[in-house]
């Protein structure tokens, strides 16, 4: 039985910007920061609402990616093709409001949808998440 | 072809779109576009179209007309009020931008949405107030026919429609204020 995700991978480009991001402007809880024999450094963090989920803020140059996939990577994250997902929030509106005043880029307000309230956010990687308050 | 461009460049270009995507209805010319990203006009152009495959004059067409056929759809506006809400100043150039990108006339767009969807379902003034500002409802039930339409995407899956036809810069040019 599968039962959800427990881990999401986000590529970064800086993982110690993205931890700061993450949690100081996001609100997320820092869950690990780890160096790996391998050179990987595991991080991840935990959306203060989350029931289990958590991201893993991976840096491709410091991955199983070989080093030109590794630069492609990091080009479509900068470039703003990736996304990792949506993230839940129960307050569309009121996020938008706190997170814009932390600097947070916002690149589509909250707008009503069939499904709910949904705005679109960048993370300061270029990472895209649509930012989504449920209403059915 | 010239090297690629390291990521500082592409967030650069990718911040560009973004207020492409943001201020679509605007009258920012490309060229603040390209000083606020740090190119000179046309090292800006080229570089965009080489990240995004189009230059940033068709990409702001696209969107434009894109954010039109949702007005179309959904808000009873008359096609020259959804011309200028989207930012196209002259009537002229909307039908022309928008018919070579979708293959027909907004008119026709929205003949064509109304027989299979209905007419739209949101009064124009309302979208209106919405547009400049309405202040959020008190509980987001409370505003039903505030809805999108009938339309089953999420928003941010909906990109701009992708060209009939090649656009250069210079045949979107007259539409850019």
């Amino acid at each position: 039985m599968i039962m959800g995700m427990s881990y999401v991978s986000v590529w970064v480009l800086d993982q110690d910007a993205a931890k700061e991001f993450y949690t100081a402007k996001l609100g997320c809880e820092l869950t690990n920061d780890l160096k790996l024999d391998n050179g990987m450094r595991w991080l991840t963090v935990r959306p203060e609402g989350s029931k289990g989920l958590e991201l893993l803020l991976m840096d491709p140059a410091h991955s199983m990616l070989d080093a030109p996939t590794a630069e492609q990577v990091r080009a479509l994250v900068a470039k703003g093709a990736l996304s990792p997902g949506v993230l839940a929030t129960s307050d569309c509106r009121g996020d938008h409001k706190a997170l814009s005043a932390l600097g947070v880029e916002f690149v589509q307000e909250p707008a009503v949808r069939p499904y709910g309230i949904e705005a679109v956010i960048r993370d300061d990687s270029g990472n895209w998440y649509s930012f989504t308050q449920r209403t059915t | 072809m010239t090297a690629a461009p390291g990521t500082s460049a592409l967030r650069m270009l990718r911040q560009a779109r973004d207020r492409i995507d943001r201020d679509y209805a605007e009258p920012v010319g490309i060229a603040s576009l390209a000083a606020a990203a740090g190119y000179s006009h046309a090292h800006f152009i080229r570089a965009f179209h080489a990240a995004y495959g189009e230059t940033p004059g068709a990409y702001r067409t696209r969107r434009r007309v894109e954010r039109a056929c949702e007005l179309l759809r959904s808000v009873n506006l008359s096609v020259t009020e959804i011309c200028h809400a989207v930012g196209f100043t002259s009537l002229g150039s909307f039908s022309a931008r928008f018919s070579g990108l979708m293959g027909q006339s907004p008119t026709a767009y929205r003949a064509e949405a109304a027989r299979r969807g209905g007419p739209a379902p949101i009064p124009g003034c309302f979208a209106l107030m919405w547009r400049t500002g309405l202040p959020a409802p008190p509980e987001p039930a409370a505003a039903p026919g505030e809805a999108d339409g009938p339309e089953p995407f999420p928003s941010h899956e909906r990109r701009p429609p992708a060209p009939r036809s090649a656009i250069s810069e210079k045949s979107s040019g007259p539409a850019q204020p």
